[in-house]
């Protein structure tokens, strides 16, 4: 289990344990963490899992692949340090970390 | 209130748990709904998603509990009552409440129907065979992969999405696989030729048959399926069949109760029936569009979860209204398909890309002019940004939409 720190976009936190192996985006989903939509359930065919990740977490997760960088290009709130939070697997390495979420993911 | 369900308290009942159920429910808590939540659903199951099932959960490569909507403990967190492996029979509207298949009573406040669709059936000789599967839930999947060796020789019959996606995954796992379509092309209720034809080029790239213009007539075995006879000669050897062709609403118990039924439970755009205390959602209604202007009835995910969440709005007092640019997704190799809108009624489809050559293109369908659908092959920015147009309206020029050089998101003028 890793600690993962969510931020809703008024501020509120949610500290929960997140198995190893799933994604930031289920661990958000799956404790009721409201913020994350995921309409597609992490087949990053959806663009409604967005989150912003501290640059200094970034060197820790997977780079972007082609389809995250263009679903992102097109999704009102991104900024540089946005990602899909479907495609972020949990590992150890990201004990500890805090995923803000945007105002709205549509 | 009859006796079985004396002392049952009064509150939201929601008859189907699956993913429109499974959002209402949700989006009923996080709402501040406090009053009794009881779910009904027909499977073992808490809610899961369906559409891994024909691609990651069918390959092996997610494990079965990241299928559920939520996890199982959220239910009982919640205060949500589930009753499961039990199949809602009516509902009596005049005492408000739904009688179950083993007798029991569950008095409602509201009602919410989400009972989604099941598989059409084929229904030519030797269809009960041992070794004819379906693809719907869970349970499917299992029999599916029970028989998933490698030089195993599978038939689909119906080249639509579920059939292709399991003729995709098959192949990857060294199986023999033939897709048999009756339509002259696959995908053919839902694509432009030209998208079905690069389907069909890169399913055959992948070595897998593919057969159109042929009609099942019947399975022949002998207590298993052997051989899949296509009446006009050709006959194919199969070690198991999948059967794709196609979904019905399940509106059985509306029709039963009177409520109005018309390819689907006719809801408005909050998801109310013509009962006041009854809404539907998901699959199984017929819902009004604006981004169309007519009535949609459509099976998919993003359907669901937005009539869930505006059910949930509905039956406490809201009004959420539903009213967005369908999408729907794919995955075959390493194809991913995205669509936006719908196409039916389009003058003119305009290719960006090359369809030929290669695995990436879109194909942009114009109404008089105006964007009223996209099928977008490994193309995000082209689906990503035909959203939005279709909700705007979007009159766009054909010239632009087929020039590479200028970015989708310069694209209107």
């Amino acid at each position: 289990m890793t600690k993962i720190i969510y931020v809703e976009h008024n501020g509120t936190e949610h500290e929960v344990d997140v198995a190893n192996g799933l994604t930031v985006m289920e661990g958000a989903v799956k404790n009721m963490i409201p913020g994350i939509d995921a309409d597609c359930g992490g087949a990053c065919a959806c663009a409604t899992c967005m989150v912003f990740v501290p640059a200094e977490w970034e060197a820790k997760i997977p780079p972007k692949e082609d389809m995250e960088i263009t679903m992102l290009d097109f999704c009102e709130h991104t900024q540089e340090n946005s990602r899909l939070s479907c495609q972020i697997p949990v590992t150890d390495a990201l004990e500890g970390m805090r995923v803000e979420m945007p105002e709205s993911q549509h | 209130m009859s006796g079985e369900s004396a002392g049952r308290a009064r509150g939201i009942v929601v008859v189907g748990a699956g993913q429109a159920g499974a959002q209402a429910v949700a989006s009923l808590r996080t709402g501040g709904y406090e009053g009794p939540i009881t779910m009904i659903g027909d499977e073992t199951y808490a809610p899961y998603q369906r559409p891994p099932l024909s691609k990651k959960f069918l390959a092996g490569e997610i494990s079965f509990d990241r299928l559920y909507i939520k996890p199982v403990e959220f239910y009982a967190q919640a205060n949500v009552e589930l009753v499961f492996d039990t199949r809602a029979a009516a509902i009596n509207r005049a005492d408000k409440e739904v009688l179950t298949g083993d007798g029991r009573v569950f008095p409602y406040s509201k009602l919410l129907i989400a009972t989604g669709s099941r598989v059409r059936e084929i229904n030519v000789p030797g269809f009960d065979l041992d070794g004819i599967h379906y693809l719907r839930s869970i349970a499917d999947v299992q029999g599916i992969q029970s028989k998933f060796r490698e030089g195993a020789r599978l038939v689909v019959v119906g080249g639509g999405y579920i059939g292709l996606e399991v003729a995709a995954v098959a192949k990857k796992h060294g199986l023999h696989v033939t897709v048999l379509e009756t339509a002259d092309r696959v995908m053919a209720r839902v694509v432009d030729p030209i998208v079905s034809h690069f389907y069909e080029r890169v399913h055959r790239a992948e070595g897998v048959i593919i057969e159109t213009g042929v009609t099942v007539s019947g399975f022949e075995g002998n207590g298993r399926v052997e051989k899949v006879d296509c009446g006009d000669g050709r006959l194919y050897d199969a070690d198991f069949v999948v059967v794709g062709i196609g979904i019905i609403p399940n509106t059985e118990l509306a029709v039963d109760a009177g409520l109005h039924v018309e390819n689907g439970i006719v809801v408005d755009e909050f998801t109310r029936t013509s009962d006041p205390d009854i809404f539907a959602a998901g699959d199984c209604t017929n819902h009004p569009n604006g981004v169309y202007g007519h009535r949609l009835r459509l099976e998919s995910v993003h359907n669901a979860i937005e009539q869930g969440k505006s059910a949930a709005a509905a039956m406490t007092g809201g009004a959420l209204e539903y009213n967005q640019v369908p999408w729907f997704w794919s995955d075959q190799y390493d194809l991913k398909l995205q669509i936006a809108g719908l196409s039916s009624g389009y003058t003119q489809a305009v290719v960006r890309g090359d369809p030929e050559a290669g695995r990436s293109f879109a194909v942009f369908y114009l109404k008089d002019g105006m964007l009223i659908a996209v099928d977008a092959i490994n193309r995000a920015p082209e689906f990503m940004m035909s959203r939005l147009l279709i909700a705007q309206k979007a009159k766009l020029d054909p010239a632009r939409l087929r020039d590479e050089s200028i970015a989708m998101k310069q694209i209107v003028q």
